[in-house]
Parts: structure tokens; sequence; C-alpha cells
């Protein structure tokens, strides 16, 4: 399979030709100037050519809800957003906590063949906080785990927590925290700050994320362990790892494109009217001032990587009361619209450096292979190609997760995927899955 | 495009003088020997409450019999919603029995703007979670009005659970639309972090603000509350924020007393307190069922409701 | 919302009581078939006929549907007085609940009922409205009285009968039948609320 992108701009840089062969970038050059007998001709005129994205923090949900997701629909969904690997997260059912399950998700993706997926480890048995899970056992298996997590619950236990750390430093790996403190957040239902009073919701303080933060930051260093924050939601969380950061700890960190756009007041005042719980996520949609924070960490590097924490929810999980409703966005079809708006368009990162955040980065935290980037002849042909002029109004009825719990439902961002290629082969062309 | 009354915030002034002032008219009616007015004839209201609260429920089924609608009761326990059916199922199947108004009361803040989205009738929240109880902020301005007069620039403190109290979130939105000036008094553990926007005072200390208040209105304390640090006891709660005698003989002399019922005497109002002349609780039952007339009137009696907020 | 509270009492296909920018004043194309002494002659006679009728005030209660026919029930109420040397009951009876067009039009405010404190039991009341159209406000009276007590008799008095009854209703005392077409409207103003007293005719010429 060989194809020529003709008039690719690379990281948004001037128009180049790209040859793709045997899985491989064969050559980058000037408009003409590449050979392409025999291949396949894609017009890539305006569009821009960024290394395949990595998402370090994506819920396929298989198995156990395959009424949500499964491996096959979460990476076609992450074709068509532009990346070539995902990060698996470990809460599914039976949790993905032993080298069988995370054998299984990793032969899934293998087979679903729309982007290379990398299962994440539970940090304890059953995500129960009680005690480590075969964390060697899953990092020598053939899914070749290296990040760790028990997202969607905080390993609260300070020691635990310390053990996990030391433990996973015999094979590079690395625990991925969900921060949130339990005692603070019985209950909690959104941010905790002037629309939770109003709405009679029960709030979630930003302290509840920032204490963990600070905790294992200083935990990591006492150890000289490798830490990575999921989903950092607070300008004081971002404050708590520029510190760390400044100390030469090895923390690192992420951020959701929905932390970078939405904010709280979407609870009290939506398109759909108050309390509609689309708008439900862990951890919550925070203030303006959070949302500043974040855009500036994560365009001056304090926060390492975008991280779509995807998670696909059904129809009745969604349409209900806010209490009762499941917290989660499915993210994987908008993230690169939302990185555009938030970063891009605002001028905060240039295409080089929304490939840094959403693809170099986070293959270098995940210890992955063969992908991140950089685009140069003789790395693997992982790549995708964005149009950044279309606008495009949101529509999940089209989209390939199964799950339609996007909160950008109606809301016209910028930039589409319209073509995505895996080692070379094209796993999204003209926008469509091949 | 129907309209509901969700939240005393989506209230205008005259909305809310329409409902007084009709309420007003609608209160000759409980001293009649006929208790009974044709207007909703043919109109289907249902109660459906999530949660356990007779008298409001019995007040709301009052005030619609009393206006001859047809009042259906449907109560959470031993329904199908125990057995685990959605709120919106349950809202479909209203639609289909056409209901005209849904009179709900639900654990979940939030949960009546939901329901308003799935049927067609008005939809008039009894209560939700620990947001908003409307009518019954209503039926206390009613019953301050008619022992007071105007409410402008009457001075209200309301005291107690403001964190968790519904009632003391539809009070301060209406009475503040209606000119008073609110006060409202609780520990700091029982009051939201981020108040900067609520349109009504806030104060720790109970004693500064009692001498200057026309109206003092006690909130019932949750027995939950009582066990998890909120307060270090209820003997504490009862002496720094209850309403004893003594602090009664230090309010104005035409001050009165209020309680939404239902009553921890001896722990936020003694019972000397409750039961004294300047106490309009008995009152606040009878106004109940009135204030409810005049908003089901108002919503349901025309080809447009006359009220509330759009959704 | 404001059209619900500027009709105190919205009535049948609008013909009376209802308040119009200008107050008394005719706008285009109107004019006065009765002028403020027409009006005054006419509620004398009615008060002398009301009273001939009873044979005495003692057992009357005269019962204006608002906003106009409480006004001239008022002052019928003050002739009588003035006659008899003894004052007359009278108040007033709002018939909004009871009509049978509330679904045709956006909910609106109640007027003012006021009842004597003994009740409407065995007295003569005289239901006074300002203009007899349709026959459907006076119904919706009869229905509110029912739900009141039980007078001995129940008699009805207007100032402007225009006509086009759609019930079975007729006045006993009327201060001037005017025949009129269904495309006029016929507005009565009283000073008390207009500042002026005049019966106005509009419409209907082609």
């Amino acid at each position: 399979m060989t194809y020529l992108l003709k008039g690719a701009r690379v990281l948004g840089g001037e128009p180049k030709d790209i040859l793709l062969k045997a899985g491989y970038i064969a050559e980058i050059g000037a408009p003409g100037e590449v050979d392409g007998t025999g291949a396949g001709h894609i017009d890539a005129s305006g569009l821009i050519a960024l290394p395949g994205l990595v998402d370090l923090h994506t819920h396929l949900r298989e198995p156990g809800r395959e009424d949500a997701e499964t491996v096959e629909s979460g990476t076609a969904a992450a074709a068509l957003g532009g990346f070539t690997a995902v990060h698996a997260m470990a809460n599914t059912s039976p949790v993905a906590d032993t080298a069988g399950v995370v054998e299984q998700v990793w032969r899934l993706g293998q087979e679903a063949g729309h982007c290379d997926v990398q299962p994440v480890g539970a940090v304890t048995s059953g995500l129960a906080g009680r005690q480590l899970a075969e964390l060697g056992a899953m990092a020598d298996s053939a899914a070749r785990v290296r990040v760790f997590s028990d997202d969607g619950v905080c390993v609260s236990d300070a020691v635990l927590m310390r053990r996990a750390l030391e433990y996973v430093k015999a094979f590079d790996g690395v625990v991925a925290q969900h921060a949130q403190e339990p005692r603070l957040t019985e209950g909690a239902q959104m941010n905790e700050g002037a629309v939770s009073g109003r709405l009679g919701l029960t709030g979630w303080p930003a302290v509840a994320e920032e204490a963990i933060i600070a905790r294992d930051c200083l935990l990591a260093a006492h150890v000289g362990s490798r830490l990575h924050i999921c989903h950092v939601s607070t300008a004081g969380s971002v404050e708590i790892i520029r510190w760390a950061k400044s100390k030469g700890w090895d923390v690192t960190a992420e951020v959701t494109p929905h932390h970078l756009l939405l904010t709280d007041a979407f609870a009290e005042d939506s398109p759909t009217g108050p309390y509609n719980p689309i708008y439900k996520v862990n951890p919550p949609l925070r203030t303006r001032a959070d949302v500043v924070a974040l855009r500036e960490a994560l365009a001056d590097g304090t926060i390492d990587c975008v991280a779509t924490d995807h998670a696909p929810h059904p129809v009745e999980d969604k349409e209900t009361e806010w209490p009762a409703a499941a917290m989660g966005m499915i993210g994987l079809e908008t993230a690169l619209s939302v990185v555009q708006e938030a970063m891009v368009e605002t001028g905060l990162l240039d295409w080089a450096g929304v490939a840094d955040r959403m693809s170099a980065r986070p293959a270098r935290i995940g210890r992955l292979d063969g992908h991140g980037g950089p685009l140069k002849p003789g790395a693997p042909a992982n790549l995708t190609l964005l149009d950044p002029a279309t606008r495009w109004a949101v529509d999940p009825g089209g989209f390939a997760s199964k799950s339609r719990n996007t909160p950008y439902q109606g809301m016209t961002l910028p930039g589409r995927v319209v073509a995505t290629f895996l080692r070379g082969r094209p796993t999204v062309l003209e926008g469509k899955l091949t | 495009m129907m309209r509901h009354l969700l939240s005393t915030a989506d209230l205008s002034r005259d909305d809310a003088l329409l409902i007084l002032d009709t309420a007003e008219q609608l209160a000759q009616v409980s001293g009649r020997s006929i208790k009974k007015l044709p207007t909703l004839r043919g109109r289907t209201v249902v109660n459906l409450f999530f949660e356990d609260s007779t008298r409001t429920r019995i007040s709301f089924e009052a005030a619609a019999k009393r206006l001859s609608a047809d009042v259906i009761n449907f109560s959470a326990k031993g329904s199908s919603v125990s057995k685990g059916e959605s709120l919106k199922d349950t809202a479909l199947t209203l639609q289909a029995m056409g209901a005209d108004a849904v009179v709900i009361r639900h654990g979940a803040s939030g949960a009546p703007h939901r329901l308003a989205n799935w049927v067609d009738g008005s939809v008039v929240n009894a209560g939700d979670g620990t947001h908003e109880h409307p009518t019954q902020a209503l039926l206390d301005a009613f019953t301050m009005r008619r022992r007071l007069g105007d409410l402008d620039g009457r001075r209200v403190t309301i005291v107690g659970d403001v964190l968790h109290s519904r009632v003391a979130r539809s009070n301060v939105h209406l009475l503040h639309t209606l000119g008073a000036e609110v006060t409202l008094v609780a520990p700091p553990t029982l009051l939201p972090v981020a108040m900067g926007d609520w349109p009504c005072e806030v104060s720790y200390d109970f004693d500064a603000v009692l001498s200057k208040s026309d109206v003092v209105m006690m909130l019932r304390v949750q027995h939950e509350r009582m066990n998890a640090s909120y307060f270090p006891s209820a003997r504490e709660y009862s002496r720094r924020y209850g309403l004893d005698p003594e602090r009664l003989g230090r309010m104005p002399e035409e001050a009165i007393v209020m309680h939404p019922g239902p009553m921890n005497r001896g722990m936020e109002i003694a019972a000397e307190v409750a039961d004294c002349a300047r106490s309009t609780i008995v009152e606040q039952v009878t106004n109940g069922v009135t204030v409810r007339m005049a908003v089901l009137y108002l919503l349901l009696s025309g080809s447009e409701p006359a009220i509330g907020g759009n959704q | 919302m404001n059209a619900a509270r500027n009709q105190a009492r919205d009535d049948e296909p609008r013909s009376n009581g209802e308040v119009v920018p200008g107050g008394g004043r005719p706008v285009d194309g109107e004019r006065a078939v009765l002028e403020a002494p027409d009006i005054n002659r006419a509620l004398t006679r009615i008060a002398h006929e009301i009273l001939e009728r009873a044979k005495g005030p003692e057992k009357l209660l005269l019962l204006g549907i608002p906003t106009r026919g409480t006004v001239l029930a008022r002052r019928l109420a003050d002739r009588i007085e003035q006659v008899e040397g003894r004052p007359v009951a009278s108040g007033s009876l709002d018939v909004t609940m009871y009509r049978d067009d509330l679904r045709l039009r956006p909910a609106r405010a109640l007027g003012r009922t006021d009842l004597p404190k003994e009740g409407v039991d065995g007295r003569i009341v005289v239901l006074v409205d300002d203009v007899l159209y349709s026959g459907r406000t006076v119904r919706a009276a009869l229905d509110a009285l029912n739900d009141l007590g039980r007078p001995t008799a129940v008699r009805l008095a207007v100032l402007v009968d225009r006509g086009h009854r759609e019930l079975p209703i007729r006045a006993d005392y009327v201060g001037k039948n005017l025949p009129t077409s269904r495309a006029e409207t016929v507005r009565v103003c009283l000073a008390e609320i207009d500042q002026r007293d005049a019966v106005l005719l509009r419409g209907g010429q082609r």
C-alpha cells in the first residue's frame, strides 16, 4: 500500500508531498518533486498533517458494557477523530486487573484494526482500593501495560498509592491518578461554587482534587517515581503541578477537551434548559477562571497533554434527573476540533504544539513505541490529515461511537479530520471509515 | 408552548402579585359552605410524589379538587417507579393519560425541570431536592402580606439549614422580587460556599438581626444533619440558632414567627413560641390551599397560562 | 400577562367593560349613544322600578358584576337610599371562575367578590351589569350565586341591552335597548373608572 499525500501542510507549515510506503513515511518533499508512481494519490491541499493522535484516557467499555461502546465502535470513533492509538481504561466489567483481561482488550483492538489499543491496567484489584493488582503480570503480558490507573475511583489510601508508585518503577510504568478525595466528594454532583449553591446540587470542591494531587506529587518525589495526573480540572491543580515540575519531579498531567471549553454555567443555562446531565462529568466542569488557567497550562507545558476521557453512556443513563445520571462525555470525535477552538484559534498553540500535546507527549508518557511522530522519512506512517478551514455543526447521530452523550450537540466547531493512516494503511478517507 | 412553575426566580413582580391577589380572592371560597368552583372541570392534575410529603400532597389535592379538577395521586412507593422505571418513562405515561398538570415532589434537584422537557402539560414544582419549593414561598409571602400588608421594605430573617433548604431558596428569590429585605442566618457549615450573587444578606449571628426583623422564619433541621458534623450537637444548635421565648421577647412587637413545618419542637423552635399568637404556623397551612388554587387556576384555566417561566 | 391584568373581567365577545387607552374619550369612529344625563335618568328610573317591585329595600341585595357592574350597583344603591332614607345592601360578584369561555383565552385575573356577612339566603338579589349581550356572563353569575346560597329571587338590571342573546336570559330592568350588529362594539364609560359617563358605539357601518 503506497499513498502520495499531495500538498499537505506538515504541522501547519508549507505544503509538501508525503509518500507513505510499506507502513513508513518514505519521503517528504516539495510539491511535485516526490515520485508517486504507482501510489494512490490523495489531494491534501489545504489540509494539515499531524502525527496520529494518541489518547491516554479512553473508556471503550468492553468487556461488560457493550451497550455503551465496544472496542470496535470506540476505536472507529478514535480513527475518525484522528487517533492512531488509544489507552483503554481499566474500569470495565470484569476490571482490567489481570493479564487475561488486558490481553483480551488488546486483542480486540488488533482485530478491530481502526487504531492501536493499549490497555491500562488497574492499580488495585477490582478497583477496590485495598490491594495491588498484579501489575507486573500485566506489564509482562502481550499487552505490555505501562500505564496503571483506577480511573473512576481515586487511589485514596496514601500507603497503597506509595506502594503502587514504587512498584511500577521496576518496569518503567506510571500510575495515572484520578485525583478525588472521597470524603470531600460524597454525593457530589457538580463544581462547588455559585452555580451549585443556586441549583441546590451537592458541591464538588476543587480542593478535593488539589489535595490528592499535592499529596501524590510529594509521594512521587519521596519515592522517586513517575506520576501522571488524569483530567486536571482546576486552576489550583495547575499551580501545584507547576510547583512540582519546578522541583524537577517526574510529574505529568493531562486535561480533557471539555475542561478546556465548557464551564459549570452549562448546568444552569444551556440550550436544553437547566439540569441537563449531558454536562455531568467527573471531574466536574469548573469555572471560567479554571478554563483560562488550564488553557495557559497546556500552552506553557505545565499540563503535558490532552486526553479525551471519552466516556460513553447509553441514552437512558443521561435522560434522567441530574443526580441519577451517569458521569461522563464522549469526546474522541470532537477532541481535535475542541482543541482547535480552545487553543489554536485563541493563539495559545500552533499546530506543532497541538502535535506535541496530542501525540508526542502522550505517546512518551505511555511509553508507546511507534506513535507520537515526528513526521519524517523513516518514521512509522501514523498520521492524520485535518481540514482546519471547515466548520461543522456537531450531530452525534453521525458518530461512530455507540453512545450519543456529547455536550457539543448543536455547537459549531472548527476543523474536521479528512484522513487517518495507521502504519501506512488508511483507516479514514474523505472523513469516512475505510 | 406550555408554561410551568418551577422556580420563584422565574416569577416577575407582576406574576407574583397576580398570584397573591388571585389567592386573596380565592381565600373567600374557604369560608363558604360550598367550597368548590367549577373552573377546572374536565382538567386532570396528577400529584407525582417521589418523596413522602403528606402535607404538601393533601394541600395540592384539596386545591385541585376545590377547582373541580380530576386528581390522580401517583406515589412512587409501591408503583412502577420503585421497580426501576425512569422519570422519563413515568412522564410519558402521564402524558399518555392526558395530564394537564403534573405536581411533582422529587428528591433530586432539577427533576421538575427535566420533567418539563418530557410532558406537554404544566409542571408545578412541589419541592425538588435541595433546590426550590415555590408554592411554599408563595404561601409564606401570602401569609406575611395578610399579617403585615405590603412586603416592600419589610425585613425577613430566615434561620436554619440554608444549604439544604428549598424553602430558603424559593423565599429569597420571591421576597426579593416583592421588595422585602431578606437576611439568612445559619452556622457557616449550613450555608453554600459562594453566595455573593444571592439577593440577600447573610449572618452567622441570630441575635444581631433579631431585633431588626419584621418576620422570623425558622427552617426545619433535618435529623440526618445532626450526625454529620454540621454542628456539634442539637443542644448547641438550639442554643445558638433556636427561637426560644427569650429571643421572641427581643423581637419587635408586631413581628411574626413562621415555620414551613414539620417542626422539631424544642430544637429550632420552642413549643411555646410555635403556639403563641405571633406564630402563623397554622395559617400557613390554610393559606397553602388557597395559594395552590391560585397557581393551578392561573396555569390551567385559560388557553395559555398567565404566570410562570418559559421552559 | 398584561392582558390578563388589564382585563379584570374579560367578557364574552368583547363589548363592554373594556379598559382601553384613552379612558372615557371616544376613539376614532366611536359615537356616544348615551351621555351622562341619559345614564343618570336611566339609573334613577331603574332604582324606582326595583324598589317598586321589591316593595321596599329590606330584602334587596344589589350585586354588581365587576368592573362596571359593581359601579352601577353602587349608584343604584345610593339612589334607593336617597328615595327611602334607608341603606340598601350592595356588593360585587365576580363570575370569572364560572365562565364558559375560560379555555378560549389566556388565564385572567379575578375580579372582586364582596358580599354582606349575612350572605344571599332569603334575599332578593339584583344582578347589575353594564351591557347585556350573549347572556353568558349572567349565566355564570347565576351559577356563582347558586354556590353561595339560596336567594328568594334573582333579577337582572343592565344599563344597555344590545341584543344577540345566545341563552334564554332577559333583563328585568333595562336602561336602554340598543339595537346593534355583531360587528359593532359597545363601550360603557363610568366616571368612577373612566372620568366620564357615556355609552359609546363603534364599527358596523361600512
